[in-house]
């Protein structure tokens, strides 16, 4: 495989993407607001917030795989210059697992219980790239030995129930990568596996990367994963992105109350341990809607009439390629409630 | 003499075969030979990953597990030597907060009923008026108002939920909570919430705690004296300063280098060691060391041969290692590890009471 470095047309671009659950008899939920982002070859882009932020159904719909009931999509996902909204269905089963790859969280439900690992990669290699028989399955070994697995052999026979955790999660990812995609998305790929498992998966993604140039979009809520592993960081709050920056600005210079509250309420290692956390009060659940002002402000600390006055505009700071939105940032006077 | 001294425990579950007959073919020694105290007022914090005992711990001071050796004394008092009536008695001063604050709540119980169950059947809190008053007490110590008490688990959030939790364990007002992953199902911003809750309780009643989790910072934040499990043994005990400024076993060593730091100067320059393979079945322990099939400072063949003792080695620093001293002064080096395979059929062992890890 080729290195690609830096083409003209980024990798992935979503554009004003918005997701909205409709249902008979209740009222629409917008998951995902004018999510906008772009990853070049080479690049990883993290999506970072708490469970129901919308990173999730982010990442379904650059795959297409939400369903087209009871969903609207509006806005823009390109891959490499094509559409990816409205694309036939046959198009786009061409397309995923070939050029758009994803790891799921739980790799026990993510793969087939009845169907050994090899096979289930072999039929991947079979659909995309033509390859049958010993020809798959030798192709089949050298991805299982890549990831890392021992005995690959032996392995391609086995059950998903028969590997560890750690095993399971790279077999998922030797499946993702079995085509050379040029996107893969991980979504939350450790969080279900212990911190020595997975300090070696962020290490192999870390490589795939590095050697292969692939683009990828991670998903976490793990901010300790993100400060190792991505080069840009979008953060997430109720299904729009309230601060965007690469990654050693956002750490160093983070702006918006719910990243800096995010930062200070985890308890970290090299942290002093005598003082007590800063938590965010409230929980997601406490919101204000988009339209009507920042969906933050209940449980903001700097939240201010003017929070409430409309949707907030994204502000950029100058030459740091960092946008946040916030009306009331730090460095302007807070108002003590 | 400590408020809760476990000394020596072993927990064995019987691994059984045939559907007839049932006959034990082997036993997981889940935890093996495991002693800690705490005292009133003090956090025993105890961390290792999936499947390491440390869970198993908790539920056998509880007696919610067969004890198959060792003590476990509550003031002087062996509960292990208790009878299940007497045992009952006693349990209204240990209480637990589970991991998943939707499962250990039952949905069709409203909060009164979930809250006033423990002070029923322990015949505790008097009349109806002032067990009414104990609970109210108990749900404005975890920061919920007092019109929860006829609401349902399903109209709480999951931080209210583990409050609801936290305040179900204090409510019997106990000498000592075990906490097993209190914090691991819920959202960071909350998690912060929930801990900052715990630790002002403990200033307010002086209970002690014993919290397992698998989450190194969140051990450290909260805990005076941390105990590190790996297969059922305790590799490293120290202070909780002491343990993350010099962690001196290697499986600490590890452990603490693969957790992420959410600050990306920290990451870039962070020595890392990784560790090779997964942990090995409890069903079939490496002999000597359990560490030492992924120990990249194993010695052959002491490590293989010999269980290293917990030894005082600093004061008040305990470690489980023949080496210690040589691997501080450098005198031993680390060297690749193959990853060993931990056969199929050991995997399929079905160990009782080990939770999977958190999926929030």
């Amino acid at each position: 495989m080729t290195v690609r470095r830096e083409p003209a047309t980024p990798v992935l671009t979503v554009e004003d993407l918005s997701i909205t659950f409709t249902q008979r008899g209740a009222a629409p939920t917008r998951a995902v607001d004018r999510v906008s982002f772009e990853i070049g070859a080479g690049e990883v882009v993290g999506l970072v917030g708490e469970s129901g932020c919308g990173k999730s159904v982010t990442a379904l719909a650059v795959m297409g795989l939400l369903a087209d009931r009871n969903v609207e999509i509006g806005g823009r996902i390109a891959y490499a210059g094509t559409e990816l909204l409205g694309l036939p269905r046959k198009r786009m089963r061409d397309l995923r697992g070939a050029d758009l790859a994803m790891i799921f969280q739980d790799p026990l439900s993510a793969l087939n219980p009845v169907v050994p690992v090899g096979r289930q990669i072999t039929e991947m290699l079979s659909r995309h790239r033509g390859l049958r028989g010993r020809d798959a399955d030798a192709e089949a070994v050298q991805l299982l030995g890549r990831v890392g697995i021992p005995d690959p052999e032996r392995r391609l026979k086995e059950y998903p129930h028969q590997m560890s955790g750690g095993m399971r999660q790279r077999a998922m990812i030797a499946m993702a990568v079995s085509c050379g995609p040029r996107l893969l998305i991980a979504d939350e790929p450790t969080t279900a596996l212990d911190v020595t498992i997975q300090a070696q998966v962020l290490e192999l993604l870390k490589d795939l990367v590095e050697t292969e140039g692939t683009a990828l979009l991670m998903i976490t809520h793990d901010l300790g994963v993100v400060a190792g592993l991505c080069d840009r960081v979008n953060v997430l709050y109720a299904g729009r992105v309230v601060e965007a920056a690469p990654r050693h600005e956002l750490f160093g210079n983070p702006v918006h109350p719910y990243t800096t509250g995010l930062l200070r309420s985890i308890p970290r290692m090299d942290g002093d341990r005598g003082v007590p956390l800063n938590p965010i009060r409230g929980s997601v659940n406490d919101l204000v809607a988009w339209a009507d002002g920042c969906a933050f402000a209940p449980r903001c600390d700097r939240y201010e009439l003017e929070c409430l006055a409309g949707t907030p505009a994204v502000t950029e700071l100058p030459g740091v390629d960092h946008e946040h939105r916030c009306v009331n940032p730090p460095g302007t006077p807070a108002v003590v409630r | 003499m400590s408020l809760l001294e476990v000394r020596d425990l072993k927990v064995h579950f019987p691994i059984r075969k045939g559907i007839l007959l049932r006959r034990i073919v082997g036993y997981v020694q889940a935890v093996d030979g495991v002693s800690l105290s705490v005292d009133r007022g003090q956090t025993y914090g105890l961390v290792g990953e999936s499947g390491c005992g440390k869970s198993t711990v908790g539920r056998a001071i509880l007696r919610l597990n067969d004890i198959t050796a060792g003590e476990v004394r509550l003031d002087g008092t062996d509960l292990a030597g208790l009878s299940t009536g007497a045992m009952r008695r006693q349990r209204h001063r240990l209480q637990m907060i589970f991991q998943d604050p939707m499962g250990s709540l039952d949905p069709r119980q409203n909060i009164e009923s979930i809250l006033g169950e423990g002070l029923a059947a322990h015949g505790m809190g008097g009349s109806r008026r002032e067990r009414r008053k104990t609970l109210i007490d108990a749900l404005d110590a975890v920061g919920l108002s007092a019109n929860a008490l006829a609401r349902y688990p399903h109209e709480f959030s999951g931080g209210q939920r583990q409050r609801i939790g936290i305040a179900r364990a204090l409510v019997l007002q106990p000498d000592v909570i075990i906490c097993d992953e209190p914090v691991s199902a819920l959202d960071v911003s909350v998690q912060a919430q929930v801990l900052n809750l715990l630790e002002e309780i403990q200033e307010q009643t002086g209970v002690a705690y014993v919290v397992i989790a698998h989450d190194l910072a969140v051990v450290r934040h909260i805990s005076d004296t941390v105990g590190v499990m790996y297969l059922g043994h305790i590799m490293e005990e120290a202070a909780a300063d002491d343990l993350y400024a010099e962690p001196l076993h290697p499986y600490t060593k590890a452990l603490m280098s693969a957790i992420p730091v959410p600050d990306p100067e920290v990451e870039a320059q962070r020595e890392r060691i990784l560790l090779t393979g997964d942990l090995p079945s409890p069903a079939n322990p490496p002999a000597g060391c359990r560490f030492s099939s992924r120990c990249p400072w194993a010695q052959s063949t002491r490590c293989h041969d010999e269980i290293p003792a917990l030894i005082e080695v600093r004061p008040g620093h305990r470690v489980a290692c023949h080496w210690v001293e040589e691997i501080e002064s450098g005198e031993i080096r680390p060297h690749e590890v193959e990853a060993e395979m931990v056969p199929a059929s050991e995997i399929g062992v079905e160990i009782p009471t080990v939770e999977p890890p958190a999926v929030p």
